[in-house]
Order: structure tokens, then sequence, then C-alpha cells
């Protein structure tokens, strides 16, 4: 067993609390009465201290105790979740981070304006004198399963000072009422010094079926008042209860505790390596197994190979990591971006739940980063022009993940003033990235933005303009061998696309061989395999193939890779497909499924595209996986030629 | 120097002893198209993919198929500041052997038959000469990867 350092274990916990916390605050913001995520927020705080206390960090403990003193007001009720108070607390939880990182580099005072800065919010607008409002709804059978709503009176007023109010309630009409039926509803003003956890004691055991809320009302309010009517700030500051007692969320919680454990990344790696060799090995003794003509023999091997096979789809999923892990770490940004930029901006997610390869979704966030600040920066107007242009002031930044084939797209969706055609066009000229006057499509031009060194912004803003980052991302992408697609509307807003391979370190693939050579495809992206038709004509010195009414553009695998030897008499197409596009890659032989173990060529071979990386076949030798994206990006650019050519024809 | 001596064609090369993992009897190879002739193949050394290097590429000489002499020296050793593992393509391996500091030469500048910038030095070793080579600047101009980086 290895020894790990306990300081590294807690900041390892630590950073996912701080993350529970700082959603929490996050959701706050929006949802003020939301007791859930005050009561989250709490937790994550309180376990922070208590462990930091254990593993001697005695100035973040002692600093949360401070923090914690102030969201307990807000968690009682005492406080209101204002946007002062989570902006302020935000900050306090920076504040945490930076301390548990290094202790001696943060300054003290800072931690000190924090905390006044808390103190202020929490006493600002202090609720703490007005009543509780209690309105329930009994169910219509309440009174047939012997719930008396009398006694649930007396126990409040036993609490403190108790007014029962009326609430209209429709009632049936007088000939079909059922006596046996509970038809009323109640409003009940409990001081306001009663303890909130008292008044939810008081429906323990009814609390299933019913409608209860309970809030802070306003002193001065109307008898007759009821809960929809209360006025907004009232209910600003009230706490809406939708949860079960406390103890039981915090014990659901520690069950989601203990069912997930924390394992460091390279041991997964490891495991992988593992679980890869294991593949490479069994792979062998099926083949030996069915040139032995040993029944015993076959079902072992059969035995092992379901096994294996089984075991490395439970590997690989532990790998995956869903992209909404990444996702969350965005709003902050955007809450930061928006706030330092005056731009009202609301950020919208979907596709949480894609997975991804946890190496892949590490690599992803630096782009992300970047591109969201240049939607934002650069994307969306200030909100007086949103205004001019008929949009509604506050932006929206869409970001979603899905599946697509073998594919993964992520796209970053804005709805700004699109980008400005002629202005990239005009800073690429001046920087002699184009010619002057060269003839370039829309698409085109905007494709400049991801040259190096390129930046339109006339002003160059702490977040972006330095015209470095588009390059970056574009780079990244391509390095985890993805690419990036662009769409913008002038007007209406720009979109990202970065579409990822689903590169595992296993895969199905497809083995073909073409000359002596071997080589895998990944089937996801095998569509289908058909003969080579005798007649399959090279139109007009291009490949295409008629199949089933539908033009494919082929390319003979033999003449792309060199290959050696006679071409066989039956030539056989695997029609490939990436997006909506297809190709058909002519081979020798199609020889059949495998699990194929990615190993990642060297630095020598980075620079072919052609293929994505190398695998070791049942019988111990090589074979080179192809990648199917960019051998489909070369078809893609057959069929535009030929779209050309005909365009060319018909004019 | 302690050096593993091969031989490529007629010439003596002198790989640094410390940076050789392994020496393998011929594999198959497989071979990778469009890629540069010096490191065209693939091979499996025990569960992981190694590029083959053909050093015979670089200083131009013939390259007759393999036969039982042939040996595959797994080297490996850092390259702009990453390792690298690599097979190397020998006609024969010889043997261990001490190369005398004091006997390395600088290259010579006119007078070879070799492409003098992949030679770090020549020693001596009994009667003939023994061709260091410089491998980091082989891998970086003969592989690509100076105009990757570019």
């Amino acid at each position: 067993m290895t020894s790990t350092d306990p300081a590294e274990t807690f900041r390892h916990e630590a950073a996912g609390l701080l993350e529970i916390l700082e959603q929490s605050l996050l959701d706050l913001e929006k949802r003020p009465d939301d007791g859930d995520l005050v009561s989250s927020a709490f937790r994550a705080l309180h376990t922070l201290k208590g462990s930091g206390a254990m593993f001697g960090f005695t100035a973040v403990s002692s600093f949360i105790h401070d923090f914690e003193t102030a969201f307990d007001k807000v968690r009682k009720g005492e406080a209101a979740a204002t946007a002062p108070l989570v902006a302020a607390a935000l900050r306090a939880k920076d504040h945490v981070a930076a301390l548990i990182a290094d202790e001696s580099a943060v300054d003290p005072q800072k931690g000190a304006a924090i905390l006044r800065a808390l103190a202020e919010a929490i006493s600002a607008p202090a609720p703490n004198g007005s009543d509780w409002l209690v309105s329930f709804r009994l169910p219509d059978n309440a009174l047939i399963h012997g719930t008396n709503p009398k006694l649930l009176f007396a126990e409040m007023q036993s609490l403190g000072a108790c007014e029962i109010l009326d609430r209209s309630v429709p009632v049936a009409p007088v000939g079909e009422i059922d006596p046996d039926f509970l038809y009323l509803g109640w409003a009940v003003r409990i001081d306001g010094a009663v303890e909130l956890p008292a008044i939810e004691d008081v429906f323990l055991f009814i609390r299933d079926d019913m409608e209860l809320t309970i809030e802070r009302s306003d002193g001065g309010k109307q008898e007759n008042a009821t809960a929809e009517e209360a006025p907004p700030q009232a209910a600003r500051a009230s706490e809406v209860l939708r949860c079960e007692p406390e103890s039981d969320a915090s014990s659901s919680a520690q069950k989601d505790k203990t069912a997930t454990l924390r394992v460091p990344a390279e041991r997964l790696d490891e495991l992988m390596d593992r679980v890869g060799e294991l593949v490479i090995a069994q792979a062998r003794l099926s083949q030996l197994a069915v040139s032995r003509h040993d029944p015993a023999l076959v079902s072992i091997a059969e035995d092992i190979e379901r096994l294996t096979s089984s075991l490395r789809d439970t590997t690989m999923g532990t790998r995956m990591v869903p992209i909404g892990t990444l996702f969350g770490r965005f709003r902050r940004l955007v809450h930061d971006l928006s706030r330092d930029l005056g731009k009202q901006v609301t950020l919208v997610t979907s596709g949480e739940e894609t997975e991804l390869d946890k190496t892949v979704i590490e690599q992803l966030a630096d782009p992300l980063v970047h591109l969201i600040r240049n939607a934002m920066d650069h994307g969306i107007e200030p909100s007086a022009e949103r205004r001019a242009s008929g949009k509604g002031d506050t932006a929206t930044l869409r970001l979603s993940a899905a599946h697509r084939g073998a594919e993964v797209a992520v796209t970053i969706a804005d709805d700004g003033a699109g980008l400005d055609t002629a202005r990239i066009r005009a800073k690429a000229e001046a920087s002699g990235l184009i010619a002057p006057g060269a003839v370039l499509g829309e698409a085109d031009v905007n494709r400049l933005i991801f040259e190096a060194g390129f930046s339109t912004s006339r002003s160059v803003t702490s977040l972006s303009g330095r015209g470095v980052g588009m390059d970056v991302v574009k780079g990244t992408i391509e390095g985890l061998r993805g690419s990036v697609d662009l769409a913008s509307e002038p007007g209406y807003g720009t979109e990202v696309t970065l579409r990822l391979p689903l590169t595992l370190a296993i895969i199905d693939g497809l083995l073909v061989r073409v000359g002596s050579g071997r080589y895998t495809i990944p089937l996801a992206a095998v569509e289908e395999c058909i003969e080579l038709p005798k007649n399959a004509g090279e139109m007009r010195g291009r490949s295409f193939l008629d199949v089933r009414g539908e033009l494919v553009p082929f390319m003979r695998l033999r003449d792309l890779f060199h290959a050696d030897g006679e071409a066989d008499v039956y030539q056989k197409v695997v029609i490939v497909s990436s997006g909506q596009i297809r190709i058909g890659l002519v081979v020798d032989q199609i020889i059949g499924n495998n699990q194929t173990v990615i190993k990642q060529l060297s630095r020598l071979h980075s620079t072919l595209k052609t293929f994505s990386g190398a695998t070791i076949l049942g019988d111990g030798t090589v074979a080179l996986i192809l990648d199917v994206m960019n051998l489909v990006g070369f078809g893609q650019k057959l069929e535009e030629t030929r779209r050309d050519d005909v365009l060319a024809r018909a004019a | 120097m302690h050096a593993l001596t091969i031989r490529l064609q007629d010439e003596i090369f002198a790989l640094e002893a410390t940076s050789v993992r392994e020496i393998l009897d011929t594999v198959p190879i497989t071979r990778v198209p469009n890629a540069p002739d010096f490191v065209g193949g693939l091979i499996n050394v025990r569960g992981t993919v190694v590029p083959l290097a053909d050093l015979r590429v670089v200083f131009g000489m013939q390259r007759p198929p393999t036969d039982q002499d042939t040996r595959i020296v797994v080297v490996e050793f850092e390259l702009d500041g990453e390792p690298l593992v690599a097979g190397i393509l020998a006609d024969k391996v010889h043997e261990v052997t001490e190369i005398d500091a004091g006997s390395m030469e600088a290259v010579p500048a006119v007078g070879m038959r070799w492409p003098p910038a992949f030679i770090r030095s020549i020693g001596k070793r009994g009667d003939g000469f023994v061709i260091i080579p410089d491998m980091q600047r082989i891998f970086r101009i003969e592989a690509g990867l100076d105009a990757a980086a570019a």
C-alpha cells in the first residue's frame, strides 16, 4: 500500500466540499428560499471546519468557524440569502480555497475584510422580528386516518403566541359534502421567536401527503392575508420548506458518501493498462483454442472472453466522468464575468450526463474557458445594444453536450451579435494572414479567428482580446483528435461546436486487410460493409459509389497506403461515417471484429493524421487504427469538389 | 564511455549502454504507410507498441532484408525533455565495451562518407573506428519532429 500524505487527503476532500458549497451558493442566488440549498452549503462548511481542524489547518477552520456562524443565521431563517450575502460568501469560499492551498501566502487582513462583509450582509435586512406564517392543508382523508387538526393547533399554541387566520378554500356544494372529508386549510401566525425546527416538528408525522409552507411574514400584514398574497420582499426574506426534516436529508447524503470512493487517477490508469494486456492475452488464447480443436479449451476460452469483455466495460466505466462536473465550474465563471462586464448572462446547460473519458474532460476545461470568455466578451453585446436590436437585456449562453455517433459534440452558443465577417477580413488582411482581396467564403473568413495571433477586438481587455485563445482552443481539440466547427449568424449569435472522438483506451474494432497490412477501423464508425461493384465507375477521375440511391465517395486504401502486391479480385467497401458525412474505404479483405486496445503512437508518428493509434493483435503483431474522422474529412473534400464540378457544368 | 557496439552494413556504431533497454530477436514489423522511411515500422515489445528506427536510412546505406544476425536494440533516451522509447534495427550486435574517452575525436569536416551532422564523435577500438551517432539530432530531424513543432 502506498502511504498518503494526510494533508493531501484533506485537500482532495476539501476540493469536493468547496465545489458543493459553490454550487449551493450559486443556486441560492436564484432560489433564495430553498432550504435544501442552505442546509447543503451549511453541511459542506461544517464538514470542512471539522476536518480542517483535524488535519491541522487551523487558520482554515477558524475562518470557517466565523463563516459558518454567519451562515447559521441564514439556516435558522434569521437572515435572508440576499445577493450581497451570496457574493460575500463566494468570496469567503475563494478565501478558504486559498488558505487550504497555502496558508502562509494569504493576507489575514483579507480574511477579516471578507468576514466583515459577510456580517454586514447578514445584519442588513433583519427579518428577525417578523412572525412565522404557517399555511397548511391536510389531505382529504386526514380525518378518516385519525388526524385531529385541533391537536395540531394546540401544539402550535404551546410553542408561543399563535393566531389562527382563515384561509379561503373552495368547499364542495352543501349537498355533496362528505362529513368524513376534510375540505379546509388553515393559516397560522406564530411568534417569530419560535425556532423553525420546532414548527416543523408539529407536522412531523403527517408531513408526507400534506401541503405545508412555513414563511417569515411581514409583521404589519393584513389579518386575512394568505400565503399566496405575501408581498414579494416577504417571500424573498422567507424560508420555504420543501424538504423532509433535515436529519433525513443529511443521512441520505451520508449514504451517498459511503457509496462512492476516491481513487487516485493513476491507479485507474494502471488498471486500464492491465485490462488492456488481459484483452490481448485473451485474444491469443481464443486464437489458440480455435486452432487446437479442443472443445474443452474452446469453452474455457469463451468464458474468459466473456469475462474479459465485461471487465473491460466495467473498467472503462470507472474512467468515464459525466461532463456535468466540468459544466459546474463554468457557472461561477459566467457569474463573475457577467458582473465584471456588466452584462446580464444566463448560462443554460444541457446534456450534463454525457460521459467522456476523464483525461478528455480534463483537457477540455481550458478550451471551454476560452470559448466562454470570448462569447461573453466579444459575442454578447452590452445591454443597451441588445435592447436596440430588439433582444432581451439578459443574454443566454448555452453549453450543451451530446453523443453523435462515435463522437461527443460539445456546443457553446450565444445569442449575441455574431461574428463580424467584414472586420475579421480587414484584420486578417492587415496582419497579412490573407492577401488583400483574396476570394474566401464567409465561413472560411470566420475560421481565420482560429489562426495564431488573431484578435479583432479593438481594445485589449483583461479577459480576452490578446489574440491568444482561439488558436489554443483549436490546438488542444486537435490534440485530442477532435475538431472545431464554427457557425455564426450576424445579429443572432455564434455557435462553436467541439467534436471529440470517443477515444478511450479500448474500443471495438473491425479488422481489415489492405495488401499485406492489417488495419483496424473503429466499429462505432462503421455503417455497413458491401462488395465493391465491378463497374464501380471512377466518374471522371473521382470515385463515387451508389449506395441505395445515395452517392458515397470512396477511397482505395491500397492507393492511400501504397500497398504492395496484387489487389484481391473481390474488393470490399467499408462504409464509415462521422456526423452527416459518409465515405467508403476500399479494402482487400474484411477479417472480423476484435477488441482493440488503443496504444498511442509515439511522437515520431504524430504527424500522421490517417492513424489514431495502434493496437496489438492476437498473434502479437501490431496493427494501425484508422482515424475515421480525418479520412471522412478527406472524403468531404472529394464531395465538395464534385459538387463544384456539377455546378460548373450546370453554369 | 560504456557502449554497445552494433554493426550496420560494414560500419561499427556505438550506442550508449545506459540508454539500451533490451536486445530482441527480430519480430514481425508493421509497416506504417506514409511515415518517413527512417521510422517506417512499428513493433510489439511485450505489450507496448514501439516505433522502429532504421539508422541505415540516415546514413544512406543499403537495406538488405533481415537475416539470422539481425537484432532490434530497444533504446530509451531523453528527447526534448521527454523520454522516448524506440527500436533500432541492427545488422548484428557485437558487445558491450568501454570506449576510451581519450580516443574519441571530433568529426572531421571533410573526407567523411556519412553526414557529419549526425555523428557526435568517432572513437577508436582495436584497429577500427567506431561511429558514435548523435541520436537526439537524428530523431529530431529525420522523424520530422522539428517540422511538427514549428
